[in-house]
């Protein structure tokens, strides 16, 4: 199982690392939920991986699942999920007063170059 | 003892912010009323508790009266009280600045996206809990992606979208480095990670260097150190002046946050990370000081100079972090001080002289803008305190980095010294190119017309006023720092704060 929980991470941290770098937002934003989708996952297996074990230690358990990181990852989740809504608000934003979706800045109507503040 | 006082810097604006949005959202004035009757509540709030954090030892106040490592504790401590104050003192002064240019009614809901980001600043300075630390950092950057992009407009929207997009992998990787040390730890708060910290197997060290090492970048990330300052010029320089003048603090935070993980949890003296961080961060701060200074010579733009600005006093900040002794850290406290009025003031004078020219752009003259006599006053006094010429306040920061770095003098000191000179010749080549050509370019004549703003004037004269404060009181100003930073080294007494118990 571990071998199959961090590969999961691996991979979903290196396929939100390469869209990320993309040019357009849309596919930067699809990377940066790919990177908390493997964040969450990574804060869950922080308390180690345990099957079939109560969260609250008592008389006679074989063990416990920590419950500390599910809390954890509940508030992160919430608030990764609430990033990615203001970002994809703000994205639109853009693309409907640019008319395009570029992410970087380096354009002729940026006031860098004199344009309108 | 000051007890349930320490939950109020972060209490009051949060329940100010709710009100004003559900309450207010249609009535300007009241909103103004209630914020800056929020914002000097604060003011009176955290004066009370440097007061007394000045006297006693770090008072810890438990939300939800759960025991320390596991509820989640604020701590109260000489450094967390200065930097609450700062902030208080900086909100005052940008929520007068924006009364007085009618900023918030360029967009809507200014008022309650300000007490919020407030909320978030106090808390992140206050917590006493690592993974609250995260928290506080997102409210406060929810809230700042609001104030980003208040009044709209598509650069700043574009330029927005980058910053949320920078500060989502922050998030990220501070989740990382937060499961990875909760992993070897098992605890997250701040004073029970010290004492874990100290102890930890032979076995752990590679995961808990890498650990530390991404913590560090985070606060980093936040702190715009050199190679991870990409985020800050094309925000500040976007965003609504006031608004980037209220993220002057933001950028302490990051430094903030290194200096008490810096010192408690991977101090140079620890058994695995040691020099680590230390050895990482000087040749990162040099290089952010560098590029700072370049960056303000090169300045296209007004609102690029003001952003590099802040860059190049993060670099001065760190360098000085980066040495962990308690006299760098006094001197770093002292500059962080200096450089968050001193940065504020410039982004408010830059944004007064936006206002009434018809662009920012820095590369040919136009005509003398309203008010010129009085603004370009104002601009050289922040640019001398910016730079670090004598007599403001950046002078006696800078000679106190340099005197608590003498070991390392020759690096270190040439190249502060070189990039003051740098800094000087950018502000000069600005200065003149905004306030002198245009009276070459233009023939004498009526300036043109634009209201007076006495208000935004009184902000940027406060916060000026508080820099010349800072010079003439430096002695007392230093004792009291030099205090904060002793106590900060003495671990024990922040650790002992947090009652954990005992470990059998």
């Amino acid at each position: 199982m571990e071998a199959l929980v961090a590969s999961a991470i691996g991979m979903m941290t290196a396929a939100g690392v390469y869209l990320m770098l993309r040019q357009r937002t849309f596919p930067v934003i699809v990377g940066l939920t790919l990177l908390t989708y493997a964040v969450n996952v990574f804060l869950f297996t922080s308390g180690r991986l345990a099957t079939n074990v109560p969260a609250i230690y008592g008389e006679g358990a074989p063990g416990y699942a920590d419950p500390l990181p599910q809390a954890l990852v509940l508030t992160a989740i919430v608030i990764s999920f609430g990033m990615t809504a203001v970002i994809v608000m703000m994205a639109l934003g853009a693309f409907l007063e640019a008319g395009h979706d570029k992410v970087d800045m380096n354009d002729d109507d940026t006031p860098a170059n004199g344009g309108q503040k | 003892m000051m007890s349930h006082w320490i939950a109020a810097p972060v209490l009051l604006p949060a329940i100010m912010g709710a009100l004003i949005v559900l309450l207010m959202r249609n009535d300007l004035l009241l909103q103004r009323v209630f914020s800056l009757v929020a914002s000097f509540a604060l003011l009176a709030v955290s004066l009370a508790l440097l007061i007394a954090a000045s006297t006693e030892a770090p008072e810890v106040y438990r939300l939800g009266d759960w025991p320390a490592p596991f509820g989640i504790v604020l701590v109260l401590d000489r450094l967390s009280a200065m930097m609450v104050l700062l902030t208080a003192v900086l909100a005052v002064c940008v929520l007068l600045y924006t009364i007085g240019t009618n900023w918030d009614a360029r967009g809507r809901h200014f008022h309650a996206l300000f007490q919020f980001q407030l909320m978030g600043i106090c808390g992140a300075f206050l917590t006493g809990d690592a993974f609250n630390l995260f928290v506080f950092f997102e409210v406060l950057l929810i809230a700042s992606y609001g104030l980003m992009i208040h009044a709209g407009g598509k650069d700043r929207l574009r330029a927005g979208v980058q910053y949320v997009a920078f500060n989502l992998v922050g998030s990220s990787l501070f989740l990382f480095a937060l499961a990875a040390i909760y992993s070897i730890t098992g605890t997250l708060n701040i004073a029970d990670l010290a004492v874990k910290a100290a102890a930890l197997s032979e076995g752990d060290a590679a995961l808990f260097r890498v650990a530390a090492v991404m913590l560090m970048m985070v606060f980093a990330i936040k702190g715009a150190l050199v190679p991870l300052q990409f985020w800050l010029p094309g925000t500040y320089s976007n965003a609504p002046g006031p608004v980037a003048a209220l993220f002057a603090v933001m950028t302490k935070i990051g430094a903030y946050s290194v200096i008490r993980f810096g010192v408690l949890v991977l101090p140079p003296s620890h058994p695995i990370t040691g020099t680590l961080i230390a050895d990482l961060m000087l040749p990162a701060a040099l290089l952010t000081l560098i590029i700072g200074a370049l960056g303000i010579l090169g300045a296209t733009t007004l609102s690029r100079l003001a952003a590099f600005a802040a860059v190049a006093s993060m670099g001065t900040a760190f360098i000085a972090i980066s040495a962990f002794t308690p006299a760098s850290i006094s001197a770093a406290l002292y500059y962080i001080v200096h450089s968050t009025l001193a940065g504020a003031a410039l982004f408010l004078i830059v944004d007064l002289v936006v206002d009434r020219r018809a662009h920012d752009s820095l590369r040919d003259a136009l005509p003398p803008i309203a008010q010129a006599g009085l603004i370009s006053a104002l601009f050289m006094v922040s640019a001398i305190a910016t730079a670090g010429m004598p007599p403001l306040s950046g002078f006696i920061g800078k000679l106190l980095v340099l005197d608590a770095l003498r070991d390392s003098a020759a690096l270190i000191w040439s190249v502060i010294l070189v990039t003051s000179l740098i800094m000087i010749v950018g502000f000069a080549r600005a200065g003149s190119t905004l306030f002198w050509k245009a009276h070459a370019s233009a023939p004498e004549g009526d300036a043109p017309h634009h209201p007076a703003q006495a208000l935004a004037f009184v902000a940027v004269g406060l916060l000026l006023a508080g820099l010349v404060g800072l010079t003439v009181l430096a002695g007392p100003v230093i004792d009291w720092i030099e205090g904060t930073s002793a106590g900060l080294f003495d671990t024990s007494a922040y650790i002992n704060a947090n009652q954990l118990p005992e470990v059998k």
